[in-house]
């Protein structure tokens, strides 16, 4: 136990340091804050739009889909809050300034990770909470074990889920550069994903955001297992119990793609 | 008043959009995948209301998907531009010496960024969808002139609006909190993310009321025919009327701003 303090107290320092310094400016803090509250409200607001106007949408209604954007939205924004700066890599990369994490007896990935952590995303995480408790209070749950099981195994796997999509974004940085955007359509583009029924999806998208970048998993399999709804024909009922298996999935994806953009690297120079 | 420097700004916006080919390359594969994520979930929504939703059938709801997704790249929603950062760091005080507009050269150096943008962004977005899905197109000749029309004052709207999120500048100094709230509204407001036609009544008086849709709605709704005729005609004079309006805002505030800065440091 002492020996973890001890090894984990580098990170820890560093971790203290950055919530210190978001706090010392106290409006811009707020404004941070309001920014990101208001994010996630107008995120909400987008699906709230498109199934008022509907009875019911690939077999969600209104108040499922706002159980599955809750679970969805509450495990991005706490993974934003713990990896979302690893999209700074880019910076880094451009700057040459990534060396400097190369001289420190410290893994690159951990410090990384552990460089920032961004406590304004706080606020999207209560947008989302508040859209869980909403959609756990507008539809019918069973509740029990089961219950609370699956949703607890649907966020702790999504949390994880939605973290190695920000990893493997910042391994693809390595060889793209400039080209960042193209990780933001699976990252961003997987986030949007994650809050919609996917029986609606197209083939392809089911390959892509079904499997390869398994967002489906994060929520909306989870909540159709939940709710007992009726499903897209290529998902068997007792698929949202997988997630843990997607969320490893993702790791194994985002770890490879990282060690491959750390060989490629050769350093900036200087 | 020449337009002569105006033009060269205009080419030079253009120009140093152009070197960032990778980048542009990155955002239409983001563009394309959010295209058919949104074609999957609106398709779905007109189809299970019978084929048409607020005005919207398969055919026109794609020609909006792809047309605002390709313009993405060319309308400022995040409501940063370099003249902010100029005002801020009190720079503008060096362009307030050269012979130019400083109101007007900023607007026509982001009006040539977003120009260049169209390039890699819309014209293979919509082919993209075209080809892909399939989509709507405006019923005449008139129509394609009045939607060509709209899209260049929907560029001239982005740019003077987001030049007064800048301006603010001159009083507040530090304008980010402003465009963090740019930010957040004017995507949605503008309609990018959601018809602002499925909007509720409220929502959509709310939105009509601010120069967003101009941006992109109204001519996206001309370009896919939804909107025909008379009506066509009446959205182009609002976004006439936002295009002076926000002008005009514009150069009060550069005047008023202009003695009003102060520059620290020597």
């Amino acid at each position: 136990m002492a020996d973890l303090r001890a090894r984990t107290a580098p990170y820890r320092a560093v971790l203290a340091s950055r919530v210190r310094a978001q706090r010392s400016y106290r409006a811009n803090f707020l404004l941070d804050l309001t920014s990101s509250l208001l994010v996630g409200l107008v995120e909400l607001a987008e699906v709230w739009v498109v199934f008022r106007s509907v009875h019911s949408l690939g077999g969600l209604d209104l108040a499922a889909v706002v159980l599955v954007f809750g679970v969805a939205d509450l495990a991005f924004s706490l993974a934003d809050l713990g990896f979302g700066h690893c999209d700074t890599l880019p910076t880094y990369l451009r700057a040459g300034t990534l060396d400097v994490f190369y001289l420190r007896p410290q893994p690159l990935l951990l410090q990384l990770v552990t460089s920032d952590i961004s406590l304004r995303r706080l606020a999207r995480a209560a947008v989302g909470i508040a859209a869980l408790v909403a959609g756990l209070a507008l539809n019918d749950v069973p509740w029990g074990a089961r219950a609370v099981g699956l949703l607890a195994l649907a966020l702790v796997s999504g949390v994880a889920t939605f973290a190695a999509m920000f990893v493997w974004a910042g391994g693809a940085q390595f060889f793209l550069v400039d080209g960042a955007e193209a990780t933001n359509a699976f990252v961003y583009g997987g986030r949007y994903s994650a809050t919609q029924p996917a029986s609606v999806w197209t083939r392809p998208l089911v390959v892509v955001f079904g499997f390869v970048f398994p967002m489906a998993f994060t929520a909306y399999l989870p909540v159709v297992t939940l709710l007992g709804l009726p499903g897209p024909a290529w998902m068997p009922a007792w698929l949202g119990w997988c997630a843990p298996l997607a969320a490893l999935w993702a790791w194994a994806l985002a770890l490879v793609t990282w060690r491959a953009g750390v060989r490629h690297y050769q350093g900036g120079g200087g | 008043m020449t337009v002569r420097p105006y033009l060269r700004l205009f080419v030079a916006g253009f120009r140093r959009q152009s070197t960032y080919r990778l980048a542009a390359l990155g955002g239409l594969l983001a563009n394309t995948t959010f295209g058919l994520l949104k074609v999957a979930l609106l398709f779905a929504a007109v189809r299970t209301s019978g084929g048409e939703l607020a005005g919207y059938d398969v055919a026109t709801m794609s020609s909006y998907i792809w047309i605002s997704q390709g313009l993405l790249g060319s309308i400022n929603l995040t409501g940063r531009t370099e003249i902010a950062e100029r005002i801020r760091s009190g720079d503008v005080a060096v362009d307030f010496l050269r012979p130019v507009d400083v109101h007007l050269a900023s607007v026509t150096t982001e009006v040539g960024r977003s120009t260049f943008a169209l390039l890699p962004r819309a014209v293979p977005s919509v082919a993209i969808g075209a080809v892909l899905v399939g989509m709507a197109l405006p019923g005449s000749a008139w129509g394609y002139l009045l939607g060509a029309v709209g899209l260049v004052l929907g560029l001239l709207v982005s740019a003077t609006t987001v030049y007064l999120v800048g301006a603010a500048g001159f009083w507040l100094v530090e304008t980010r909190g402003v465009a963090l709230l740019y930010m957040v509204v004017s995507g949605f407001l503008a309609g990018m993310f959601v018809p602002i036609g499925l909007f509720p009544g409220w929502l959509h008086a709310v939105a009509t009321a601010t120069p967003f849709p101009s941006m992109m709605m109204y001519p996206v709704d001309i370009l896919s025919g939804r909107v025909e005729g008379l009506a066509a005609l009446g959205l182009t004079g609002l976004q006439l009327g936002w295009l002076t309006a926000t002008v005009a805002v514009g150069q009060v505030a550069t005047r008023a701003g202009r003695r009003r800065l102060e520059v620290q440091g020597g």
